[in-house]
């Protein structure tokens, strides 16, 4: 896969299709890529990676990539195809400046969960017949590679691409994932236990933005989290309520619009499962107006943005099962 | 959250109320000689839409104990359309507060036209109860805000 890649990034560059390309770059270690932008063919090949950890979700980068000259190629698996849409559909990308491979998607590995088995010292990580062979300083550790999957890949949404210049590998389904069921075992929890379940995940968060700024969803000029008069700007949360606040403003404001492609998890370093509150407003829009999947094309309108004489009223949450 | 001469709650409402149905349904109220309780605090907005979800939320950092959020009935909004997309936002910031485990009782919407006092002031009477007997709220309280 990694070698196909290389090789059609140089072909486009060498035709001058593209003068740029954003993908994975190598890190020190080989669960730490980041995301990239290569210029020569010398530099794909000295660093370019496509592996288990490249999970980052490149489309957010071509919003400053978009603004600058010329155009670039951009490897996006099925997920990032829809952040792409999206930011497309938000007038934030010009696709006219990108050109789209898609490359198959995950399941793609999470460091964390390997160090969560309390492995440490981690110098490289082989995957060997869904096997996963770690090297550390003290020695080799082995665990199945199902059991360090990234918690997006856990419930991934779809295998298709939504759009695309050309592919490399098949494209695949939307699947029928089971993305809901942990929200829906909190809505039967009472409102105490959500609660308690809520304090004990939203104290730990440290503010870092991580979270914000990640999410393709979030390319605001000027997030409200950044504005000294909002009286809500970046510092670290004085109480409950601050944590509460930041939490709902965040998910609220990708309501509608957020792809589900999972970055927001990924990167927060307290493995906040953030996921679950922005399925919770998915999960309401498809059930009181109808499913919507955000980025799945670049024309339907946004929930939020448009309304039907008959909706349900507010009351219908007042209405619901147990308190 | 205040306290009475009895030491008894007394919850504090804020009722958001769009200028052209629900102020003037206040209003009217007001002139009837209907009575609504002191509790209820009025804040006058163009639009229930105005009313985007940091409102509700500073509301209840501030030390209100219920949030109600008052505009034209469907169809009637001065604006045209404001008050649909407000249906929409509450309904779905009502259910993420839900979610959160913040009780569900202390946040409504409620479309009172200019015409209904007499239903404004039942509303803000029930609301006013329903939240008493929820007690004060301390799940989405500043604790920097607390008065005593
Ligand atoms: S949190 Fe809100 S204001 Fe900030 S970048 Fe995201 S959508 Fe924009
Ligand atoms: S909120 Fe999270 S899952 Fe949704 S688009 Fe942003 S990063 Fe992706
Ligand atoms: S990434 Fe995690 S810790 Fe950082 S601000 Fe977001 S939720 Fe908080
Ligand atoms: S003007 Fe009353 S709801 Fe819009």
């Amino acid at each position: 896969m990694q070698e196909a890649m290389i090789k059609r990034a140089k072909e486009l560059l060498a035709d001058g299709i593209v003068d740029r390309v954003i993908g994975w770059k190598k890190g020190e270690f080989s669960y730490d890529h980041t995301p990239a932008v290569f210029t020569s063919a010398q530099e794909l090949d000295e660093s370019f990676v496509c592996d288990d950890f490249t999970s980052a979700n490149l489309s957010k980068y071509l919003v400053k990539e978009t603004i600058r000259e010329g155009k670039i190629l951009a490897f996006l698996k099925p997920c990032d195809t829809y952040s792409f849409n999206q930011l497309v559909k938000e007038h934030r990308i010009d696709r006219d400046k990108v050109y789209v491979i898609g490359i198959p998607g995950g399941p793609k590995l999470d460091i964390e969960k390997i160090r969560a088995r309390g492995i440490t010292g981690i110098l490289n990580v082989r995957n060997e017949n869904y096997t996963l062979k770690i090297e550390t300083i003290y020695g080799v550790s082995e665990m199945p590679f199902y059991e360090a999957i990234s918690v997006k890949c856990e419930s991934c949404k779809s295998k298709k691409h939504v759009v695309y210049d050309e592919l490399i590998g098949e494209d695949g389904e939307v699947l029928d994932s089971n993305r809901f069921d942990m929200v829906e075992k909190l809505e039967n929890m009472t409102s105490q236990e959500r609660y308690d379940f809520w304090r004990s995940e939203l104290s730990k968060c440290i503010r870092c933005n991580a979270c914000r700024t990640v999410c393709p969803a979030c390319t605001c000029e000027k997030c409200v989290f950044e504005n000294p008069d909002s009286g809500i700007e970046n510092k670290a949360a004085a109480d409950s309520f601050e944590e509460n606040m930041f939490h709902i403003i965040r998910a609220f404001h990708v309501a509608g619009r957020c792809t589900d492609c999972g970055e927001c998890s990924r990167v927060c370093p307290e493995n906040i499962p953030l996921h679950l509150l922005n399925r919770k407003f998915i999960k309401d829009i498809n059930s009181l107006y109808g499913t919507y999947q955000a980025g799945e094309n670049t024309t339907d309108k946004a929930p939020l943005n448009e309304y039907k004489m008959d909706d349900c009223e507010a009351s219908i949450v007042h209405e619901r099962g147990a308190e | 959250m205040q306290v009475n001469n009895n030491n008894e709650f007394q919850p504090l409402i804020v009722a958001f109320c769009c200028n052209w149905c629900s102020y003037a349904g206040a209003d009217l109220s007001g002139t009837n000689r209907l009575n609504y309780p002191t509790n209820v605090k009025i804040i006058r907005v163009p639009c229930s839409c105005r009313v985007n979800p940091m409102f509700i939320l500073r509301a209840f950092q501030r030390g209100a104990d219920g949030v109600i959020l008052c505009g034209c009935h469907p169809g009637d909004c001065h604006y045209t359309s404001g008050n649909y997309f407000t249906r929409r936002r509450m309904t779905l910031l009502f259910s993420m507060l839900d979610f959160l485990g913040i009780e569900r009782d202390r946040t409504r919407v409620e479309w009172v036209s200019a015409a209904e006092g007499a239903k404004f002031a039942a509303t803000m009477n029930e609301f006013t109860e329903a939240v008493r007997k929820l007690g004060p709220n301390r799940r989405l309280e500043d604790l920097r805000c607390r008065k005593q």
